[in-house]
């Protein structure tokens, strides 16, 4: 494969360590260069990605450092991570029943394990261990099940009692006479966080030193197909033609789908999250409760970090009702009463591609050389680095990755869901 | 927050609704001889348009009564109700 020789040994030059930071200092960090490169699209591609999220772009590298795929263009609508990438609550896990899933995701905590040093940049990966609340007794049961089943997949995942939850995250209520009294918990002890921008521009900047052009401000307006096959897609940048294409968005897969005649199991829905004034650090975990329905863990600089659930209806427009986040802050202080007085500082919301059975789509489609990478619903970035592997191979080799087949688009037809809901440890 | 016309109560909140998804699903006739890929489209397959979306409600807090309703999954205006088994109203009624 091709690739412009100038650009292949950029992230060589420019590696990020201890000594670059002591020479940048000493010129008062002015002569710091751009991560990545911002070139005019060229007429052609081998692989052309479409969304510059965090998926699309680890599949842009994966594709050029695992398979040699350097002829490839990431188009960006937007600006990188700017949709749901940058919109999450940066929770990491893999604590899933299905083996299929677990399979996936255990993929992506592993990839993630050793990303920054994989990336050269700093994700800032934080495995401080991810509690999963049980507040009925079928909770418990139901966690029990689940706590096995994870751990015959090979999966850390320990159960704690009332008590040990207690120690773990001492400003939680386990009074019995609360309204949901926690009865325990299930631990993925490798599950934590990471910064999620970092996530994206990691992915870029290392793309880009192995020849993937990124181009931001770049909407794909249709697909071309000629005879079954894809040709390229029109954008607002002109055409650009492709040999193969992947579609790689969340919240607008759907759109996307229609402009090449497909049509797909996804219903488009807002999730909402939102964080508080900072504060001393007060809870040292991630805390999921699927009963309550509300998630939170504290960031580096202090804010509570608070995601619930999504709005019932179908939406396109990145903000969700008020009531939800009334909903998920009530269940808030149900479980930390010390946060009743915390002031929240900024809600945003992102649109979730949500399939029927809360599993991703990673396929081929009945357009020869046309996959499909969507429907993560709404917890798709601890998938990112594991989507990105598993999708590039999909792309690279024409055949799904062992991971990813049976999260092709043939399962609805087959009956074969991967069914995650209620299953996968919080509510989707 | 949406302000949604129940046909028969009137202007309320969102909250004293329930949503039901894509309107004017049609059970397809002959299921016997239905492919699998049929079913899948008719069980699974969902338009979900940016833009003019028919789709319908049931108002579960008040008359518990089921309408239809167009509203835009962009712009969140809702540009009509109209009662179960009418045919959507006007150009924005889409392609229901």
């Amino acid at each position: 494969m091709y690739s412009l020789p100038s650009f292949a040994t950029l992230g060589a030059m420019h590696k990020y360590s201890i000594f670059s930071l002591a020479r940048n200092a000493m010129g008062y960090h002015e002569d710091w260069t751009e991560a990545w490169r911002s070139p005019a699209p060229q007429p052609s591609y081998d692989v052309v990605i479409v969304g510059g999220g965090g998926h699309g772009l680890a599949t842009a590298y994966y594709l050029a450092k695992e398979h040699g795929v350097t002829k490839v263009a990431v188009l960006e609508k937007g600006w990188l991570g700017g949709g749901n990438t940058g919109r999450n609550t940066t929770i990491i896990r893999s604590n899933y029943l299905w083996d299929e899933s677990a399979a996936l995701y255990e993929k992506s905590l592993q990839l993630y394990e050793g990303l920054s040093r994989d990336l050269n940049y700093n994700i800032m990966l934080s495995q401080r261990g991810v509690l999963n609340l049980a507040h009925t007794e079928h909770d418990l049961k139901e966690m029990s099940r689940r706590v096995h089943a994870i751990r015959l997949n090979g999966i850390d995942s320990d159960i704690l009692s009332p008590a040990q939850v207690k120690a773990a995250v001492p400003i939680i209520d386990i009074s019995p006479d609360a309204r949901y009294p926690v009865l325990g918990a299930s631990l993925q002890k490798r599950g934590g966080v990471a910064r999620h921008d970092a996530v994206a521009w990691g992915f870029a900047r290392a793309a880009d030193s192995r020849g993937v052009d990124i181009i931001q401000n770049c909407e794909v307006t249709g697909i071309r197909r000629q005879g079954g096959r894809v040709e390229g897609v029109d954008t607002t940048r002109g055409f650009i033609a492709a040999k193969k294409v992947g579609v790689v968005v969340a919240g607008h897969a759907s759109v996307l789908a229609d402009m090449a005649g497909l049509r797909l199991p996804i219903e488009s829905h807002p999730l909402q999250a939102l964080v508080s004034e900072p504060i001393k650090p007060v809870i040292h975990t991630v805390v999921m409760s699927n009963t309550v329905h509300v998630y939170v863990s504290q960031s580096d600089k202090g804010e509570l970090v608070i995601g619930a659930g999504i709005d019932a209806y179908t939406s396109y427009a990145q903000r969700g009702s008020f009531h939800i986040i009334e909903g998920q802050m009530g269940a808030l202080i149900e479980l930390f009463p010390i946060f009743s007085r915390l002031r929240m500082l900024r809600q945003w919301g992102g649109i979730v591609d949500v399939c029927p059975d809360a599993s991703p789509i990673i396929s081929k489609t009945p357009v020869e050389g046309l996959y499909f990478n969507c429907g993560w619903g709404t917890g798709g970035f601890k998938a990112t680095p594991g989507s990105g592997w598993v999708f590039a191979h999909t792309v690279a080799n024409d055949a799904p990755h062992p991971i990813a087949a049976p999260f092709a688009l043939d399962r609805f037809t087959t009956g074969a869901l991967i069914d995650e809901h209620g299953a996968a440890a919080v509510a989707h | 927050m949406f302000l949604i016309q129940c046909p028969w109560c009137g202007p309320r909140d969102e909250t004293e609704f329930g949503y039901g998804g894509e309107a004017h699903i049609a059970r397809p006739a002959g299921p016997e001889t239905l492919s699998d890929a049929d079913w899948a489209d008719y069980v699974f397959m969902r338009k979900n348009p940016k833009g003019v979306h028919l789709e319908r409600w049931v108002h579960r807090h008040g008359c518990r009564r089921w309408f239809n309703m167009a509203r835009d999954t962009y712009t969140h205006q809702v540009l009509g109700v109209y009662q179960m088994g009418e045919p959507p109203p006007g150009p924005e009624g889409g392609d229901g």
